[in-house]
C-alpha cells in the first residue's frame, strides 16, 4: 500500500488516528499529482515507450494512464455495486451448515 | 545423480515419494515433504533434451497405434523453435517445485498426513502434465490432479468442505470427459498421440475444440469458473495455499503449449480479467477475494495464449511464474490470519496491523507484486503481456487495442481488489478488538522467502527471462513504463479511497454461475417433480384407479348380466316368482365370476352363439 505502512508498524494505533489518516490522504493526492507532473518532461523527450519500437502517437496525451486508471476503477466499482443489487444474497442462501472457520489441521495453539 | 535425473520424470519423485509419507514419524515427515519437492526441483534442473528414451513407454502400443507414450517431452525437431515447448515445460516445472518447497515450509505444523499425501500426488500430477509429450499421458496426469486435489479439499474435514468437494469433483469430471472426448477425436483425426501446438488456421475440429473446452474448465473460465471460489476457500489453510497454484496454472501451461494463437482466447482472457475483479469487489471472505483474483490473473495469461506471439507466450510464462509466487504469498498471509484469528470475513476482521505487523508487511509485498508496482515481480512479468498486446495491435491487429485497453484497465482493477482491498480490510479498516499473536515462525519464514523472490524478480528479472521459452527483448524499467504504471496505480488508489463508503463490506455472498447447479438444479428437480409427477398422479387417478377397475368389473360381470338378461324371459315363462328369479340371477353371477358353468349350459350357449353368428353373417353377406 502506498499510504505508508512500510514505516514499520509497531504495536500502536497510528493508522487509527484521524490526524494520520489526514496525512495519508495528503500523501496520496500528492503522489497522484507528482506522477502526473513527472510525465511531462518524459513526453516532451519522446522517451515514454523508449523500449517499444512503436509509435504511440494517439496515446501520447499527458495523463492518459491517470485518466484510464481513474475511469476504469470508477466504472468497475459502479458496475460491481450495480450487480451487487441483483447478485448479493444472505450468507446462508445455499443452506450450508454454519460452522466454525477455525482450521482443524494444525495442532498448534489456535487463538479464539 | 545428474545422469539419473537427466531422464527421470520429476512427477514420479513426488508421487512415489508421497507413498512413504504416512509411515514417517511426524517430526521427520515435515522435513521430508519439504525435501521431496526440492529433489524434484533438482530433477527438473538436470532434465536433458536428448536423454528421454527410457521413459517413452511402449507397453501401450496396442492402444496408441504404435506410438510410445512420452512421459518426458522432447524437442520438436520440425518446429521453428524446437526447444520452445521443452523450455516452456521446464519453466513451469521449476515454479511448481519451488512453490511446493515453500508451501510445505509454511505447512510445517500440519499434523495430518493425508493432506500431505494428496498434495504431493497433486503437485506430481501437475509436473506430469507439464512434461507430458503426448495427449494420453497428459490426460492420465490431468485426472490424477483432479482426484488428488479433491482429497486436498476433503482434508479440511468439515461438512462444508465435503459438499464443496463434491461439486468440485462433478465439475472436474465434466471437464475431464470433455478433454477425453476431444483427445480421442483428435488422435483419430491426426493419427498421432503427440501433443504439440494445434494450429488455429488449419486444425480446428470438434476434437481440438473439445480439448480446449476441457482445459478451459480447469483454467476457471466463466461460466465454468465458480468451482474455484467455491472450493479453494473451503480447503484448510495450507490446502487452499497449495491448490491455488496448480490446477489453473497447468491449464495455462497446456494452453500456451497447445493453443497459442487461438484468437477467441484473447477475448476469453479479457472477460476473465474483468469478471475476477467485479466479483472480488463484491466478495466479503478474504480467501474468496484471493480466489476471484486468481481468475483475474489467469485472464491475463489466457489472453496472452490467444495473442500467441513469442513475446506473449514468454510473458505469460513469466507472469505464471511470478503469479504463483505472489499469489502463494497472499494465500499465506490470509492463511496466517485465518489460523490466528479463526475468521476470514472482511466484516469480522480489521485492525490487525497492531499485532501481526510481519504478516502485514509480507502480505503487502504480495499485494504490491500482484498489482505490478514497479520494483516487484508483477511489474517485470505482467507488463510483458501488455507490451505484447500493444505490439501486435500496432502491427496490424487493430482489434487488439481493445484487448490492450481492457488489460490496462484490469491492471488498475487488480490494485483495487487485491492490492488495496485485501490488506486494507484485513489489517486496517475498523479495529475489531482482535489482538492475535503474530504468525508462527515457519509461516513467517515461508512468507519471507516469497517476499524476497517478489522483490528480487522485480529488481533483477534476468534469471527469470533466461528460462522463458522465447527470448524476450523487453525492459520494464524505461521511464515511460514506470511513470505510466505509477499513474495508473496511484489514480486507482485514489478511486479506492474516494469510493470507500461504497466498498463497505456486507456479510453477504454473491451469486455466481454455481447458482445453476446449487439452486438451479434443485429448482429444476422441483419443477419437473411438480409438472411431470402431477401428470403422473392424474394418470394414476384417471386410468389406474378409475378406468381399469371399471373395465375389469365390466368384463367380469358383463357375461353374467347378458345371461341374466337373456334368461329372464325364460324364467318368466317358467312362472318363477321374483324371489326365485333373484336367486337364479345370483347363482348365475356366482358362476360368471368363477367362470364355472355346467357343461350343458356352456354347450347350449355355444350353440346359441353359433346361431347368432350365423344369423349375423347371413345378414352381412
Amino acid at each position: 500500500m502506498e499510504n505508508g505502512d512500510d514505516k514499520g508498524p509497531r504495536e500502536f494505533d497510528w493508522f487509527d488516528r484521524p490526524k494520520s489518516r489526514k496525512l495519508l490522504w495528503r500523501i496520496l493526492i500528492a503522489a497522484c499529482l507528482i506522477s502526473f507532473l513527472v510525465e511531462i518532461p518524459v513526453l516532451i523527450s519522446h522517451d515514454r515507450h523508449a523500449a517499444a519500437p512503436i509509435d504511440f502517437g494517439k496515446f501520447n496525451i499527458p495523463g492518459f494512464y491517470a485518466v484510464l486508471g481513474f475511469v476504469a476503477c470508477t466504472l468497475m466499482i459502479l458496475v460491481a455495486k450495480g450487480l451487487g443489487i441483483f447478485l448479493k444474497r444472505k450468507e446462508n442462501y445455499y443452506g450450508e451448515p454454519e460452522e466454525e472457520t477455525l482450521p482443524e489441521d494444525i495442532d498448534d495453539d489456535v487463538l479464539l | 545423480m545428474t545422469t539419473f535425473f537427466s531422464d527421470f520424470p520429476p512427477a514420479f519423485v513426488l508421487i512415489l515419494g508421497a507413498i512413504l509419507v504416512p509411515f514417517l514419524p511426524k517430526k521427520i515427515r515435515s522435513y521430508y515433504v519439504i525435501a521431496l519437492p526440492a529433489l524434484a526441483f533438482v530433477n527438473v534442473y538436470f532434465l536433458q533434451l536428448d536423454g528421454n528414451t527410457k521413459w517413452n513407454l511402449d507397453a501401450f502400443l496396442w492402444l496408441t497405434n504404435g506410438e510410445a507414450l512420452e512421459l518426458l517431452r522432447t524437442e520438436s525437431p520440425g518446429a521453428e523453435n524446437p526447444e520452445a515447448g521443452y523450455k516452456l515445460a521446464k519453466a513451469f516445472g521449476y515454479i511448481f517445485c519451488l512453490n511446493a518447497v515453500i508451501a510445505f515450509i509454511f505447512a510445517f505444523y500440519v499434523k495430518k498426513s493425508t493432506q500431505h499425501v494428496a498434495a504431493l500426488i497433486y503437485i506430481g500430477g501437475a509436473l506430469g502434465v507439464a512434461f507430458a509429450g503426448d495427449l494420453l499421458t497428459l490426460y492420465v496426469f490431468w485426472e490424477l490432479m483432479a482426484v488428488s486435489s479433491t482429497f486436498v479439499i476433503l482434508a479440511r474435514n468439515t461438512e462444508k468442505a465435503k459438499r464443496s468437494a463434491f461439486r468440485y469433483t462433478m465439475i472436474h469430471l465434466f471437464g475431464g470427459l470433455l478433454l477425453l472426448a476431444g483427445i480421442v477425436l483428435t488422435i483419430q483425426s491426426r493419427g498421432s498421440i503427440q501433443f504439440d501446438g494445434f494450429d488455429f488456421a488449419t486444425e480446428q475440429s470438434a476434437g481440438t475444440w473439445l480439448i480446449l473446452l476441457g482445459i478451459l474448465v480447469n483454467a476457471a473460465v466463466p461460466p465454468f469458473a465458480a468451482w474455484l471460489p467455491d472450493s479453494y476457500p473451503e480447503a484448510s489453510v495450507t490446502g487452499g495455499l497449495i491448490l491455488s497454484a496448480y490446477t489453473t496454472k497447468t491449464a495455462v501451461y497446456t494452453l500456451l503449449q497447445g493453443y497459442a494463437g487461438w484468437e477467441p482466447l484473447i477475448w476469453i482472457g479479457c472477460i476473465m480479467s474483468v469478471y475476477g475483479i467485479i466479483y472480488a469487489l463484491l466478495e466479503n471472505d478474504m480467501r474468496r477475494i484471493l480466489a476471484y483474483s486468481i481468475i483475474n490473473q489467469v485472464g491475463f495469461m489466457v489472453c496472452a495464449a490467444g495473442i500467441g506471439s513469442p513475446d506473449a507466450i514468454s510473458g505469460a510464462t513469466a507472469h505464471a511464474f511470478c503469479h504463483i509466487i505472489y499469489k502463494s504469498l497472499l494465500w499465506m498471509a490470509a492463511g496466517a490470519v485465518l489460523y490466528r484469528v479463526g475468521k476470514s470475513k472482511c466484516t469480522e476482521l480489521g485492525g490487525l496491523y497492531k499485532t501481526m505487523p510481519l504478516t502485514l508487511i509480507f502480505g503487502t509485498i504480495g499485494a504490491l507484486a500482484i498489482s505490478a508496482v514497479p520494483g516487484t515481480s508483477g511489474f517485470t512479468s505482467k507488463t510483458i503481456i501488455i507490451h505484447a498486446a500493444e505490439h501486435e495491435a500496432a502491427h496490424g491487429h487493430a482489434s487488439l487495442w481493445w484487448a490492450w485497453l481492457i488489460l490496462e484497465a484490469a491492471s488498475a482493477g487488480v490494485f483495487l481488489h487485491a492490492g488495496i482491498k485485501f490488506p486494507y480490510f484485513v489489517f486496517f479498516n475498523k479495529d475489531q478488538g482482535l489482538r492475535p499473536k503474530e504468525a508462527p515462525g515457519t509461516m513467517l519464514t515461508a512468507m519471507a522467502i516469497l517476499s524476497f523472490l517478489c522483490i528480487y524478480l522485480g529488481v533483477n528479472p534476468q534469471p527469470l527471462y533466461d528460462i522463458l521459452p522465447f527470448e524476450v527483448n523487453y525492459n520494464a524499467y524505461t521511464a515511460g513504463h514506470v511513470i505510466t504504471q505509477i499513474q495508473l496505480l496511484m489514480l486507482s488508489a485514489l478511486v479506492f479511497f474516494l469510493f470507500l463508503p461504497m466498498l463497505k463490506r456486507t456479510s453477504t455472498i454473491s451469486l455466481d454461475f454455481d447458482w445453476f447447479y446449487r439452486k438451479g438444479a434443485p429448482l429444476f428437480y422441483k419443477v419437473t417433480d411438480k409438472s411431470l409427477n402431477s401428470v403422473n398422479a392424474a394418470t394414476r387417478k384417471g386410468i389406474v384407479d378409475g378406468l381399469i377397475p371399471r373395465l375389469s368389473s365390466f368384463f367380469a360381470s358383463a357375461p353374467s348380466r347378458i345371461l341374466s338378461w337373456l334368461a329372464t324371459p325364460v324364467w318368466l315363462a317358467q312362472g318363477l316368482n321374483s324371489a326365485e328369479r333373484e336367486k337364479r340371477r345370483e347363482q348365475l353371477f356366482e358362476r360368471g365370476q368363477s367362470g364355472a358353468f355346467p357343461i350343458g349350459i356352456t354347450a347350449i350357449l355355444a350353440v346359441v352363439l353359433l346361431g347368432v353368428l350365423y344369423v349375423f353373417s347371413w345378414f352381412t353377406r
